[in-house]
């Protein structure tokens, strides 16, 4: 059987070579967005390109070795007909299948808010690409009296459509909330006042991307309804986060007695210790940090 | 980048998860802050961390390249620490995982005395962070909750799983691994430190704690859901 790639035009993406996949099936459960499978009339794995967004997990994940293919079916082969377990490393690509292509504009989307190793351009941040509170004593992003809501979608492990994320910014850009500037998400908007995003971003899928606003303290308990209202109209998992400054005793009583009022039983927090500071110089600082006027 | 912010369990839970990270601030105080990054993770080793990481090369345990056919009954299963310090090339949030309050709190105290100058965070439970912070003498400066999981839950996986994959916060541990290794540890094809140090290679950033995962396979290998 003859076996050769499927080149779409302008389709770049994340492949399986056809020619050295031995058909193990180790990737099929190391995909985060279960993406990848075994297809039956190739016996070979394959990536369902709509789902897969880009995170390289797969790549980067594995280990591999360099096997050679043909010997290597043959002795899975003859191992299957004996009813004989073959029972390889689970994390191991045995013949190196896997070849990134560089990715187009706006496929790039993807890689861009799924693989973790790559930098965000809009905020030279890795990850996620946002600092979010963890960098609060050196940036000042969140004052004291202030609520600063990250908002995450997709994650763990379900992924999420821009197109429903942009349910959420725009709803929360009527509310007039101040999305924050350091954030990639943000950048991707064409109208940040109104909450939406490019046209040609809306159809790529994320492992997950970070929503991130500021408020006053007060207005806690009406942003939380108001996500948990446009929530019901995404399909994919949100998982909320909602950071402040603490006194200067490194008490916290404001925000936390309304988050266990709105039923929230707050177990885990990342803590920032209050030992950063500013040592770049005057130049190389910016100042701005969020978009629009904090009410 | 929330990425140990929102590990799945209750504050018993994370008993045994501490995470101490350093992060320089981009435009702030980024320039010349690799030697200090390279520093707060030496710094860590007295206290026996249980992982480091780096966001750009990842964790102590790391995927191979060009294993050879033998590699199947060789396979180095020990975190390689002194790979993370030396591999850190650029600006980004550095890790310690530790696997008791004792260790956090003399790191915290350590880095405190070390006067580095940048943001340093615990993620743990609330309560954890804060015994830390007291015992280092250092007041809170903010705090960032986790007010866990909305939306369509019905796509999440069972809890053991949910413990196992939330451990890396990007995303990069699938539930169909984290189900896999619970099963094969149950049929004794793989034991709990196997499993765990298959699923920590996948882990790009170092955050996953292996102390934890450890503990959660066995709890899953008597009963699971």
């Amino acid at each position: 059987m003859k076996i050769v790639w499927v080149v779409e035009s302008g389709q770049t993406h994340m492949k399986i070579n056809p020619r050295k996949c031995v058909a193990c099936g180790n990737c099929t459960y190391i995909c985060p967005m279960g993406a990848i499978y075994i297809d039956p009339t190739i016996n070979r794995a394959v990536i369902n390109r709509d789902d897969c967004v880009e995170c390289y997990a797969c790549y980067h994940g594995m280990s591999t070795e360099n096997l050679n293919p043909p010997i290597v079916r043959l002795i899975r082969k003859i191992f299957q007909f004996a009813r004989l377990r073959f029972d390889p490393e689970p994390d191991v690509c045995p013949t190196s299948a896997f070849e990134p292509e560089e990715l187009q504009w706006p496929r790039v989307i993807r890689r861009a808010f799924s693989d973790p190793r790559a930098t965000h351009e809009s905020t030279g941040v890795q990850g996620r690409g946002t600092e979010e509170v963890k960098t609060n004593d050196v940036t000042g992003r969140v004052q004291l009296g202030e609520v600063g809501f990250t908002i995450e979608f997709g994650r763990p492990g379900v992924g999420v459509w821009l197109r429903d994320i942009q349910k959420m910014t725009q709803a929360l850009a009527k509310a007039n909330v101040a999305f924050e500037k350091k954030n990639p998400f943000t950048h991707l908007m064409s109208d940040i006042s109104t909450g939406t995003l490019r046209e040609e971003v809306l159809n790529e899928k994320v492992l997950s991307a970070i929503v991130e606003i500021k408020v006053k303290i007060e207005r806690t308990e009406e942003i939380i309804a108001l996500v948990r209202e446009v929530e019901k109209e995404i399909d994919t998992v949100v998982a909320l986060g909602a950071g402040t400054r603490c006194d200067e005793n490194g008490e916290e009583n404001l925000l936390a007695p309304i988050l266990e009022r709105l039923g929230y039983k707050l177990e885990r927090a990342k803590t920032n210790t209050g030992l950063g500071r500013v040592s770049n110089s005057v130049e190389a600082m910016e100042t701005p940090v969020t978009v629009g006027e904090i009410r | 980048m929330t990425n140990t912010l929102h590990r799945y369990g209750d504050a018993a839970s994370f008993e045994d998860d501490y995470i101490i990270f350093a992060t320089p601030s981009n435009r702030r105080n980024d320039i010349d802050s690799i030697p200090k990054l390279k520093r707060f993770l030496e710094m860590a080793l007295p206290f026996r961390p249980v992982n480091l990481g780096d966001p750009v090369h990842g964790g102590a345990l790391r995927p191979a390249r060009n294993l050879g056919p033998q590699s199947h009954w060789n396979r180095d299963m020990k975190p390689d620490f002194q790979a993370v310090i030396d591999g850190i090339d650029e600006p980004a949030s550095v890790v310690a995982i530790f696997d008791n309050r004792g260790a956090a709190e003399g790191f915290l105290q350590a880095v405190v005395d070390a006067d580095l100058g940048l943001s340093v965070n615990i993620s743990t439970s609330i309560k954890g962070a804060e015994e830390c912070c007291r015992a280092a003498g250092i007041p809170r400066h903010s705090v960032g909750y986790s007010l866990g999981f909305e939306g369509t839950t019905e796509k999440l996986p069972n809890t053991q799983v949910l413990k196992l994959m939330t451990m890396c916060g990007h995303g990069m541990i699938s539930a169909s691994l984290a189900k896999k290794m619970i099963d094969w540890v149950k049929e004794g094809r793989r034991n709990p430190q196997q499993a765990v140090t298959y699923m920590a290679r996948f882990c790009s950033c170092g955050v996953f704690n292996p102390h934890r995962a450890q503990r959660i396979f066995e709890e899953a290998r008597k009963k699971s859901e």
